[in-house]
Formats: C-alpha cells, sequence, structure tokens
C-alpha cells in the first residue's frame, strides 16, 4: 500500500549514509588535500564575478525598492540598515547559495554522475580508493570554506550596490548610509549571516555528489542527475533558511 | 591469509580456487543473477559468453564486491566477500587486475597517471618509491605498446588505444587474477586481435587466472589454442593433442543463469539452440 513511499525512503537513507561517511573522512586519512584546493579553485575563485555581480544588484534594486516605501514616512535616512539587515541576514546568504547552487551543484553532480557512467568510480574502488574519501569529502570541505566567504563578498558588493543608489539618487551623504547601517548589525545578524551560508554548503556538495553517484542510465542519466541536484538543493536552500530564521528571530 | 596452495583440488592439478560463486543472487528491480555457481582455479581461463543484458558485467563486478549480493556467497582468493566492508576488501582486490567494459579510464589524469594509479594507491604491500613506480609504468606500457602516450591524456587516445591503457593498468601491479570485460568490443577486427594476442601473452608470461567477457567467440578460440611462446616472442598454435594445454573453460551465461560450462569441445558439441549462437564453426 505504502510502496510508492519506499523510493524517496530509500533515497533519503542513502544520502544520510552519504552524509555520514562524507563527514567520518573529513576527520580520518587519507585526505586528498589536491582535490580540496581544485574544488576550492572551482566553487571559490570560478563563482566570485557572478557573485559580485549578483550581490551589487540585489542590493542596488532593494535600495531602490525600499526608497520608495521609506519615503512615504519619511524616513529614507534608514535605508542603509534596511538593506543591511536584508542582506546580511537573507539576501547575501540565499542569493549567493543560490548561484552556487546553479553552477556547482550541477557541476559537480555532472562530473561525477560522468565519472560514474564511464565506470570511473567503479575503477576508484576497485583499485584501492574509496570515491567518497576521493570526490565527495574534498567537495564539501571546500565549499564549507567558501560559501561564507562568498556570501560576505556578496553582502559587502550589496551594500556598495545600495550605497551607489542612496548616494547618487537619495542624495544621502556617505556617513549617513553607512554609519546606522553598521550600527544596527548584531551579533545574531552575522552569526545567522555565517551559518546560513555553512548549512547551505553542506547542501549543495552533498545533494550534488549523491546525485551524481547515484546516475545510471548513460549521458541522459548525467543530464538527469544535473537537474535533480540543482532543483532539490535549491528547495532545500529556502526550506532550511526559513527555518533559520525562524529560530534565530526568536532568539 | 590465503588457502594453502593444496588445500582444494582442482580436477587437473593442485591449484587452490581464485574465485568461486556458491549460488549467488543479485537483483536491481529485477534479478539479475539468480543461483550462479562456479569454480575457478588459478592458472585457468574462463571466457564467457553471453547476450547483452544477460548479467556478465554484473557478475565480474560481484566478483570484486563492487556490487552486493543479495544471497549467495562469492570467494575471492579462498575468502567470503560478502560480508566484507569496503576497506576490509581493499587488500583482496588490489590482487585482482580488471579492465572495466565503459573503459574506466580516469580521465582527468594522463595516461602514465592512469597506470601508476593502482600502484600508488593500493592499500597493501609495501609503498614504492616514485622511480620504481616510474619504471613499472614505462615497462606496463611497453608491454601494450604505448609507451609514447605517457603524458596524453585518455581522450586523445583512439579506441583501441584506451583499451591498451586499461590492460596496461589492470596488470601493472601483476595481479594473479585479471577480469576483462568486453575487451574487444567496438574494435575493428585487427585491434581486436593485436589486444587478444596481449591478453594471452599477459596470461602466459605472468601465469595469471584470467576471466574474460566476450561477444567474440574466436577470442575464446584463441585463448584456448594458442600459447604466447616467451623463447620465440610470440603465440604458438597448440597441437590437437592438447588442446586442454591452456586450460580454458569457456561459460555461456543467459538471463542471469550459466547455461553452459565445459571446454571447447563440449561446447562446440552442444546441442542447446542458445548456446550454439554463440559457436562460429
Ligand atoms: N546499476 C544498475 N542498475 C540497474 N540495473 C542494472 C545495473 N547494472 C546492470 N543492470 C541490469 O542488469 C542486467 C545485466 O547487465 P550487465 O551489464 O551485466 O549485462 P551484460 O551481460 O554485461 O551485457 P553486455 O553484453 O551488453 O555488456 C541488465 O538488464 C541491466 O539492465
Ligand atoms: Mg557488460
Amino acid at each position: 500500500m505504502l510502496d510508492f513511499l519506499k523510493a524517496p525512503v530509500a533515497e533519503w537513507q542513502d544520502f544520510w549514509h552519504l552524509a555520514g561517511s562524507a563527514f567520518k573522512n573529513v576527520f580520518r586519512s587519507p585526505h586528498y588535500w589536491d582535490d580540496v584546493a581544485i574544488q576550492m579553485d572551482v566553487i571559490g575563485i570560478g563563482s566570485l564575478p557572478i557573485v559580485i555581480l549578483t550581490g551589487f544588484f540585489s542590493g542596488f534594486v532593494i535600495t531602490m525598492q525600499m526608497s520608495r516605501a521609506l519615503n512615504t514616512y519619511g524616513a529614507i535616512g534608514q535605508v542603509g540598515p534596511i538593506v543591511m539587515i536584508t542582506l546580511v541576514r537573507e539576501l547575501g546568504p540565499v542569493l549567493t547559495a543560490l548561484l552556487v547552487a546553479g553552477r556547482n551543484a550541477s557541476g559537480i553532480a555532472s562530473e561525477i554522475g560522468s565519472m560514474k557512467v564511464s565506470e570511473q568510480i567503479d575503477a576508484m574502488r576497485a583499485l584501492g580508493t574509496d570515491p567518497v574519501q576521493k570526490l565527495v569529502t574534498p567537495r564539501l570541505i571546500a565549499t564549507c570554506f567558501m560559501l561564507p566567504q562568498l556570501t560576505v563578498v556578496a553582502d559587502f558588493v550589496g551594500m556598495i550596490g545600495g550605497w551607489s543608489i542612496a548616494y547618487f539618487s537619495l542624495r544621502l551623504t556617505s556617513p549617513q548610509y553607512w554609519t546606522p547601517a553598521y550600527q544596527i548589525l548584531e551579533t545574531n545578524d552575522v552569526v545567522q549571516g555565517l551559518l546560513k551560508p555553512f548549512i547551505f554548503a553542506i547542501v549543495i556538495s552533498l545533494v550534488g555528489c549523491f546525485y551524481g553517484i547515484k546516475t545510471s542510465g548513460g549521458t541522459q542519466g548525467v543530464g538527469r542527475a544535473t537537474t535533480k541536484a540543482v532543483v532539490v538543493s535549491s528547495v532545500w536552500i529556502f526550506v532550511l533558511t526559513a527555518l533559520v530564521t525562524r529560530i534565530f528571530v526568536n532568539l | 591469509m590465503t588457502v594453502p596452495e593444496s588445500s582444494l583440488a582442482s580436477p587437473n592439478g593442485s591449484d587452490a580456487p581464485v574465485l568461486e560463486f556458491r549460488s549467488v543472487t543479485l537483483s536491481f528491480d529485477r534479478p539479475v543473477l539468480e543461483g550462479v555457481s562456479f569454480v575457478m582455479y588459478a592458472g585457468e581461463t574462463r571466457i564467457v559468453l553471453g547476450a547483452a543484458g544477460s548479467g556478465k558485467s554484473v557478475m565480474l563486478k560481484a566478483a570484486m564486491g563492487l556490487l552486493p549480493v543479495d544471497s549467495g556467497q562469492v570467494l575471492l582468493f579462498g575468502q567470503d566477500i560478502t560480508k566484507m566492508s569496503e576497506h576490509e576488501l581493499f587488500p583482496l582486490r588490489s590482487r585482482v587486475g580488471v579492465l572495466f567494459q565503459e573503459g574506466g579510464l580516469f580521465d582527468s589524469l594522463t595516461v602514465g597517471d592512469n597506470v601508476a594509479y593502482p600502484l600508488e594507491n593500493r592499500q597493501t604491500g609495501e609503498r614504492l618509491e616514485p622511480e620504481a613506480i616510474e619504471g613499472k609504468v614505462v615497462e606496463a606500457l611497453r608491454f601494450v605498446e604505448l609507451d609514447q602516450t605517457l603524458e596524453k591524456f585518455p581522450s586523445e587516445l583512439s579506441g583501441g588505444m584506451r583499451r591498451r591503457v586499461g590492460i596496461a593498468r589492470a596488470v601493472v601491479t601483476e595481479p594473479p587474477l585479471v577480469l576483462y570485460d568486453s575487451p574487444t568490443a567496438g574494435l575493428d577486427p585487427i585491434t581486436a586481435n593485436t589486444i587478444m594476442a596481449l591478453i594471452a601473452k599477459e596470461r602466459d608470461s605472468q601465469n595469471t587466472a584470467n576471466v574474460i567477457v566476450t561477444h567474440r567467440y574466436q577470442d575464446g578460440r584463441l585463448m584456448a589454442d594458442f600459447r604466447y611462446n616467451p623463447e620465440k616472442g610470440r603465440l604458438e598454435h597448440l597441437s590437437k593433442e592438447q588442446p586442454e594445454a591452456t586450460r580454458t573453460v569457456f561459460m555461456v551465461m543467459k538471463d542471469g543463469h550459466i547455461v553452459f560450462e565445459g571446454s571447447m569441445a563440449d561446447l562446440e558439441s552442444s546441442t542447446d539452440p542458445y548456446v550454439d549462437k554463440f559457436v562460429h564453426r
């Protein structure tokens, strides 16, 4: 009767099994630091341009939108804090994670998926390497290390985007924009703003690896795995940001 | 921790079994192997024939513990691997060479690094010095006549060359058992024969046991009828009086079952219509 639940439950179990081994391997030799470095470059440096671009325009756009509402209350001076809070708490982490999910969850899934269908994963296991240790753990470490930093960059560039509107269009001085913006920030915001990308990084890397390793059915299968990795990790980013926000709002 | 060589007698000698399946069952969405049993002894060549999807590749993967079996036992060098963890399996796997159907060459590594991979990553035995590894890699690539391609990437090679690199990688550790999954599939007859000659040469110079999955009956016949003569440096046709000299066993699979197991003579005289389709007299 509950047969239709079997597949998702099995998938869920498999995922946690993979996550478990990936985390265990973080503390277990051998470590493939070369692979970690390569992945940091791919994920971190590779995503930098698009993160900067998107970050800038998100700050730019929120400031424009907010300024209209704030103007009606005569509170245009509050634009800095509002943009800061929105970026640090929510938009910075979520937008950056979505971009990295689109870029790297797909990249990871298709790379590992191609290795799977060309039997490179089997070859690894046959030749004495644990594919989780060699492929999954380096991607997990690299993403967890890079995504919070990318988020900080996005937040900062977003603030600059906001500043450009505040300065040129709203005619605020720089201190009028920056000073209240910095004063509003509390530990709570910063912790939340860094915890979220850390959690998202785990989701993005593990979901990408999971669908990659589960790939079957030739090149078509690689395509399916890639799509699934992006969709599933994006959905989880939204679910988890809601969850974390809910927890932090009550603190 | 291997079984002493004399404890299990083979039909025609005193060699220990290198690989044994005991009513192995394995399924994905549907059963793929059903009650597969056979024993393979050291020095034996086993030719596996069978239609596409009959479970040949799955059987090879089960033999190395790359796929878990649902029931039954797989014994590799006398040890039951069905309950072993991945880490316990690594030392045993390092004594098996394997050529995968899809090649399985790492496309991010050069040919040289691919062939060095099993030497650098095997989790047993002595760690080799880089120079020693280099020497073995060059030797293995020279064996397959590809020592000029050390720095190339697999994607820069032709299909037949990639297959040869795969063979070099499979045998570089000099394993006592080598599994070849469709070594000649998709190749022209000349290249296919070159590859089979290499496999025979490897078998007879290192005395390895081989499992060869193939769709070409003549591959099996070559393994059964020819022997590499190291003095003359070429393959020699064996006379009719000593047809078992290479100890070649044929096995035909159909829908996850072994429907035939026996010598070439038995195979050629089989009246089973399915088995008959694989024999070109
Ligand atoms: N990872 C897998 N997931 C699901 N089914 C699989 C998987 N691997 C193999 N199968 C199924 O198992 C059956 C046997 O496959 P196998 O690859 O062993 O065939 P084969 O005898 O090697 O065929 P070929 O001669 O074409 O290589 C096929 O029906 C295949 O669909
Ligand atoms: Mg096959």
